[in-house]
């Protein structure tokens, strides 16, 4: 798994992996938004969790199609389903770099750019812990949706169809855990449900995913 | 031990392509599998290596045994051949790539990125790959295409020291590979009649 893991982040770093497109479309975002909105403050603050929220979901879901597909071409794939790893191990490990190379930089880079949004500084740690908490979730769907459309060319848009109301609840909890935040109110509550989602997503969903490989594979 | 199927049936999306094959190799031994195009040569293999489950019949071992190499390579454009290897080596609980280098003569090659390989070098390292997994049996499909004559001698003596190290292979081929005794199977005659016509999805879910 160490060894998987090592291999696809070095193929995310090195030239055409596509690390850091999500985040550039993240920064990309958050930048134009003051832009397009104009530059009332207290209207950037209202909308700044929303938009932050949505822009992770959004920088997430680009990178999804990714996950199998290029090992599904190459044939990598194959091989790694008769590896001794199992699937739900093979599974695991694609979401976990997926995460590292998308979730991750989006969680650390959230904080300066809520900042430019105009952000309450109350929200920031409802804001970062929430989307540390909530990244996994995304990324262990995404990479379910990715094993259901593994066969299929140019299945993005399938992906973003099937994966997008699994994202729903995370998405709520994520951007009210701000706003409760900014607002001077308790965020426990809709940070411990969406870890909730996130352990379950965690807990379950691999071997789904294992099992959607093994349907396309064959 | 042997290696054996007992009137396999195997499927191909759909439809059942093979029936009713029945073959046995014996460590240090090769079989050949012949016929023609879409004759249902990768399906076997792929039965075989557990990729697709078979639709009756039995094997007497398991995929665990089995190393498979497809018709796609599978290597990544960004990674090194060592670093190729290693993963590999990784993956199947090995840390000594050197024989694997050897065998194919890819030492001069080893800080190359595969990007940079011709298809018959990309080829050998993809079926250096097989001596990592340290498996007895090898199920490989084309497995000289794009090899030159001196690579092709080089992947025949590759799989006679895995015959004479206790190992089986089973391999799809066109050419004569000079495996003095090596068993030739036609395919042709398995060719199915009948396909099905339910959803093999449902079929696991339900069965």
């Amino acid at each position: 798994m160490i060894a998987l893991l090592r291999r696809d982040l070095a193929l995310a770093i090195r030239a055409g992996g596509g690390f850091g497109l999500g985040l550039a479309f993240f920064l990309i975002l958050c930048i134009l938004v003051p832009f397009g909105v104009g530059p009332d403050s207290g209207t950037l603050a209202k909308i700044a969790p929303g938009i932050l929220w949505v822009g992770a979901l959004l920088a997430c879901l680009l990178s999804l199609d990714r996950i199998f597909q290029l090992d599904f071409e190459d044939g990598t794939l194959d091989l790694l389903a008769t590896a001794p790893l199992p699937l739900e191990a093979v599974a695991t490990t694609k979401a976990l770099a997926h995460w590292i190379t998308t979730g991750l930089p989006l969680t650390l880079a959230a904080a300066p750019l809520g900042q430019l949004l105009n952000l309450p500084a109350a929200a920031m740690p409802a804001l970062v812990l929430g989307l540390a908490l909530g990244t996994p979730a995304l990324s262990v769907i995404g990479t379910f949706g990715a094993a259901l459309t593994v066969g299929l060319k140019r299945g993005g848009l399938l992906i973003s169809l099937l994966v997008l109301p699994l994202y729903m609840p995370t998405l709520l909890f994520g951007a009210d855990a701000a706003r409760r935040g900014a607002e001077g109110l308790e965020t426990t509550t809709p940070l411990l449900l969406m870890t909730g989602i996130s352990a379950a997503s965690l807990a379950l969903l691999p071997f789904a995913t294992a099992a959607a490989l093994r349907m396309n594979l064959r | 031990m042997e290696f054996s199927a007992q009137n396999l049936a195997c499927r191909r999306g759909d439809a059942v392509v093979l029936s009713e094959v029945t073959f046995a190799v014996s460590q240090g031994e090769a079989l050949i599998l012949r016929g023609p195009n879409g004759s249902g040569k990768t399906t076997l293999l792929r039965c075989l290596a557990g990729l697709t489950p078979a639709v009756s019949g039995s094997l007497s071992f398991s995929p665990d045994d089995v190393a498979y190499a497809a018709h796609a390579d599978g290597l990544k454009a960004q990674l090194t051949v060592a670093e190729t290897l290693r993963f590999w080596a990784q993956v199947f609980g090995t840390r000594r790539i050197e024989a694997a280098l050897d065998a194919f003569d890819l030492r001069g090659l080893m800080e190359r990125r595969t990007q940079t390989l011709s298809a018959g070098q990309k080829r050998r390292l993809s079926l250096a790959r097989l001596i990592l997994t340290g498996r007895t049996l090898w199920a490989l499909d084309e497995p000289t295409v794009s090899l030159d004559t001196s690579a092709v001698a080089q992947f025949a003596a590759a799989v006679r020291t895995h015959l004479a190290g206790g190992g089986a292979a089973i391999i799809a081929t066109h050419i004569d590979l000079g495996l003095r005794d090596a068993a030739t199977l036609d395919i042709g005659q398995f060719r199915a009649t009948q396909s099905v016509a339910h959803d093999p999805f449902l079929d696991e879910a339900l069965s």
